[in-house]
């Protein structure tokens, strides 16, 4: 079979679908590649690289579109284009088919199969034929570089001998793929970076990008992605208030803003008003990625770069990705080659259109004179559903004050009690016991209650030292032998000889086996 | 010297064994704590050695240096492996010392009774305390000697059974004879009816009768205590063996037995109760033996154990930046600290961090593995308790387990029904990946399965520990 792609006919597109290296890639797969003569031009592949790489070029795009069994392109066709399709032929391109209804029932007439690039399912297994996440990953890199060449200063702070130049502050709203590439170009090039998403899970993807997630303190119950397929969806308005507000806050002090947010099937939403504009300083920046859905900027104009009357450039350009032709032929190439590599099973340049497959299935809009968008919902989760986080309750300072309180009046009052009962019991004792014992009870009280202080301190990796030194200690016991052992009583002397030797082990082990244990202890 | 002096040194010797366990609060200061404890008791022997009431010195000079030898040559000799025994071979010493002290107290008693009150007047030295004695007084004493020579009996017995069970000439397994507990209650029962007759006039044969019987409830006793509840009947007889001490401070009226003694039983009370906790179960229960009934049929435990070879071991080590090895009573049953050492060595010179997770009851003493680790040269700075690292497994590449069992089962957190659910464990399964090092599929003390070998995360690395890390060594790169 045939695989061809024809040159861009939208005003002002450099991409191209096919570049001399996935060229041959598909041939690998085993398909003859065409390409119109000129079409990579714009992206700065030649007709002689095609050539060289086993590219047919041929001159016109009617015999392409009437030779390729398989047309590769990058936006959704013209009228004029979708014309030249036939029944058994496969397009692969750009498509939105919600937005081009009378497209896709052009299509369908035709008898053509159409593979929408833009309807891929975000699962796994997909992310190589995500066109659209390669392409937004380039317009989040190109907005910064669009914003740096309308931005008249450093990203990076400097201290030099002509002064000190502030870092660049950078605000990037929404954290998708383009958003977070361009969290990556800004952090890279030194600029200060913050980031907002409605949906909270992102914030640590934002964070190891090296950007600060702008928090968001809002009770209501805030977005999971996993629900959309790791899109965002609407919020709702009193979330939409808290977030202009905290927006409002930030916008005097933000050089750059670059904003991403979108929502699948809608209008861009508005999150950067015209006051928010008014209050920042003159000279700052605006990228708006949104513009050709209407923009997150309440100014934007689509495809126009336009200057405040207080200095601020607003970047609306649409063509992001087109900007970086080279970059984004290459993976766009290897985005569609990775989607014949799905339909080619077998590698022998026959695709086989299999519509259980989840991917191939999401990804096709028309198919054997049927429409078949919208796809059902992929049998495979895009993200794992978040489980809902146990959080241990935040106690607020008044709490923690009383818990505490309450704990010391429990641990008063145990103490209390515990001492009471002392007394008590150290009372009817001192009641009865003759005087001679009541001293020595009273050393024995105060010694087991200084015993108990300090061996609560003993560290726990010691616990074997202290049972040796006590043993040792122990030994002590050796006193009463001692005081025995001069008496008149044979008996009594022999008795308290053997308790001198025992007890005398007790304590030379002791201490000697201590001293060893405690010699090994050594610190790295 | 004078009694004024004795008792100053006394009062010295206190202090400085007080400040010898208070300097066990950390490694270095320990070092000159174990001289504090010297000196005091130098002072303390000197003292009494030299002081009133003293005599036959040749015979103490003799009989010191017999047991300074003894005990050179045994501490010297002792393997790091065998202190539990040793404590214990240690603790009944001191309360073999306790039983034959009371009896002597008693025939000193006996004899000075006998004699008229001019000869009394003419004693001198314990005697002489005796002879000065009220009736009442003497009934206290009497309860003292009684008191001090059954807590030394049973610290005697038990201590011999802890003994040959911690080194292996008794078996480990929890034996009783018939009629379990109520032979022991029936024991004491007598005893305090032995009590009661010899604070009335009863001779001799009373107080040793109440030795016996006393013999009888620590063998009884400890014969009822399995292996691993070893840590807190050490602990425990380190108490006993200190309130023996003081029971005979108060017969002989000296207070610095009678502090010593407070010490060294608070002391051990709270190591048994550290030990208890540690397992989540209550002192009487270990102290009767044996685990608790289950509440309810164990939770199934799915899956299957998965043996891996030296080989796989070792890529997942080289391949790991954080390790985390838990030792247990097998590490010293297989004599494999020297191993885990090298292990440890050469894994800290690859640039990895790696430390040790000790739970409270690991091994057969408290701090025993502490101290095995240490004289294999481990730096005790990498080696945590439970406490400090617990929180850490989730962030750990590979979590070693070596002989170690129940203190590393999860069903103690997830089987409300496991016999020794709630009892804190090492939570090495949440690592990235476990390796078990064991010797077969066998359960551990308490005989409960560990679903930790179950895991998806576990792999067993089956054979005697200081054998597969020889064999694992030299493929760490």
């Amino acid at each position: 079979m045939k695989i061809g792609s024809p040159k861009e006919i939208f005003a002002g597109e450099a991409r191209v679908a096919m570049t001399p290296d996935s060229a041959l890639q598909l041939q690998k797969l085993g398909y003859e590649c065409l390409v119109e003569a000129g079409a990579g031009l714009a992206a700065g592949f030649t007709d002689e690289a095609y050539r060289t790489a086993g590219v047919k070029v041929v001159d016109s795009a009617a015999e392409l579109w009437d030779e390729a069994d398989i047309i590769a392109k990058v936006r959704p066709p013209e009228t004029a284009e979708a014309e030249r399709l036939k029944a058994g032929k496969t397009l692969i391109s750009f498509f939105y088919p919600a937005q081009n209804k009378e497209l896709l029932e052009l299509c369908k007439d035709k008898d053509a199969n159409v593979i929408a690039m833009d309807m891929v399912p975000r699962i796994s297994r997909a992310q190589k034929m995500d066109a659209l996440s390669s392409m937004a990953n380039i317009a989040g890199y190109r907005a910064v570089i669009e914003a740096g060449n309308n931005f008249g200063r450093f990203f990076t702070g400097q201290i030099t001998a002509a002064g000190k130049v502030p870092p660049a502050k950078v605000l990037v709203v929404g954290a998708g793929v383009a958003g977070l590439a361009a969290i990556g170009t800004a952090t890279s090039l030194g600029a200060i970076t913050y980031a907002f998403d409605v949906r909270p899970e992102v914030a640590e993807q934002i964070k190891s990008m090296g950007a600060e997630f702008v928090y968001l303190d809002f009770k209501g119950q805030q977005q999971d992605g996993a629900a959309t397929g790791g899109y965002a969806a609407p919020s709702s308005p009193e979330f939409r208030e808290a977030q202009l507000k905290k927006f409002r806050e930030l916008a005097p002090q933000i050089d750059i803003v670059i904003t991403t947010a979108l929502i699948p099937g809608r209008d861009a939403p508005v999150l950067w008003t015209k006051d928010m504009v008014e209050a920042m300083k003159p000279g700052s920046v605006i990228v708006d990625l949104a513009a050709e859905r209407g923009g997150n900027c309440e100014l934007t104009k689509p495809d126009e770069k336009i200057v405040t009357p207080n200095g601020v450039t607003i970047v609306g350009y649409t063509d992001f990705p087109s900007r970086m032709a080279a970059q984004s032929s290459t993976l766009y190439a290897t985005n569609i080659r990775h989607m014949m590599t799905d339909l080619t099973p077998a590698k022998d340049g026959k695709p086989v259109h299999n519509m259980e497959d989840d991917v191939i299935r999401g990804a096709t809009v028309t198919f054997e004179g049927a429409v078949t968008f919208p796809p059902p919902p992929p049998k495979v989760a895009a993200i794992a559903a978040q489980k809902p986080k146990e959080k241990a309750k935040e106690l607020t300072p008044e709490e923690k004050r009383a818990q505490e309180a309450a704990a010391f009046k429990a641990q008063t009052q145990s103490q209390l009690m515990l001492l009471g009962v002392g007394t008590v019991l150290m009372l009817i004792v001192g009641a009865y016991a003759p005087v001679s014992f009541m001293s020595h009870f009273i050393v024995f009280a105060l010694a087991c209650f200084v015993g108990f202080q300090v061996i609560w301190n003993v560290s726990h990796s010691l616990h074997t030292p202290l049972m040796a030194v006590t043993n040792a200690i122990s030994g002590i016991i050796v006193l009463g032998a001692l005081l025995q052992i001069g008496s008149s009583s044979w008996l009594v002397t022999f008795l308290a000889m053997i308790s001198v030797l025992i007890a005398s082990i007790n304590i030379v082990g002791g201490f000697l086996v201590t001293r060893r244990m405690l010699a090994m202890f050594q610190k790295s | 010297m004078s009694i004024g002096i004795v008792s100053a040194a006394y009062i010295s010797a206190a202090i400085l064994f007080i400040l010898s366990l208070g300097g066990l609060s950390n490694q270095e200061s320990a070092k000159r704590a174990v001289w504090y404890g010297i000196v005091g008791m130098a002072l303390a022997v000197i003292a009494t050695v030299f002081g009133p009431g003293s005599g036959k010195l040749w015979l103490v000079i003799v009989m010191f240096a017999i047991a300074a030898a003894i005990g050179w040559q045994v501490a010297m000799k002792v393997q790091m492996t065998e202190m539990p025994q040793l404590v214990a071979a240690l603790h009944s010493f001191v309360g073999l010392a306790a039983v034959l002290i009371g009896f002597n107290a008693h025939i000193e008693l006996a004899a000075v009774m006998k004699l008229d009150a001019v000869a009394r007047e003419a004693l001198t030295g314990f005697a002489g305390v005796l002879a000065h004695k009220t009736g009442v007084e003497i009934s206290i004493l009497k309860v003292e000697v009684f008191l001090g020579v059954f807590i030394g009996a049973v610290t005697f017995t038990g201590s011999i059974i802890a003994f040959g069970k911690l080194a292996g000439k008794v078996d480990g397994k929890a034996k009783k004879l018939p009629g379990g507990h109520m032979l022991n209650a029936g024991a004491a029962a007598l005893s305090l009816l032995l009590l009661i007759l010899y604070v009335q006039g009863a001779g001799f044969w009373a107080l040793f009768l109440m030795t016996l019987l006393a013999f009888f409830i620590g063998y009884h006793l400890i014969m009822g205590i399995g292996g691993a509840d070893m840590p807190v009947v050490v602990s425990m007889l380190n108490s006993y063996s200190g309130w023996a001490a003081a029971a005979i401070g108060f017969t002989l009226g000296n207070d610095l037995l009678i502090v010593v003694g407070a010490l060294v039983g608070s002391s051990g009370a709270i190591l048994s109760y550290i030990m208890c906790k540690a397992m989540n179960r209550s002192f009487i229960s270990v102290i009767l033996g044996g685990f608790g009934n289950t509440t309810g049929p164990a939770q199934a435990i799915e899956g299957e154990q998965i043996a891996i070879d030296v080989d796989g071991v070792a890529t997942a080590l080289n391949d790991a930046d954080s390790v985390i090895i838990v030792p247990g009573y097998g590490m010293a049953v297989a004599q494999a600290q020297q191993s885990v050492s090298e292990l440890t060595r050469k894994l800290r010179a690859a640039g990895k961090e790696v430390r040790f997770a000790i739970h409270p009851v690991a091994g057969r003493l408290p701090g025993h593995m502490n101290v095995l680790l240490a004289e294999a040269k481990v730096p005790y700075d990498i080696v945590l308790e439970m406490d400090e690292i617990n929180e850490d497994f989730p962030n750990t590449d590979v979590a070693i387990v070596i002989g170690s069992n129940d203190i590393v089962n999860p069903a103690a957190q997830e089987d409300p029904n496991s016999p020794i659910a709630g009892m804190p464990v090492l939570e090495v399964w949440k690592a990235k990946q476990v390796f078990v090092s064991k010797r077969g599929q066998g359960t551990g003390y308490s005989g409960i399965e560990n679903p930790l070998f179950y895991k998806e995360n576990t792999r067993m690395f089956y054979g005697d520990a200081k054998k597969s890390l020889d064999e694992l060594l030299p493929k760490i790169a």
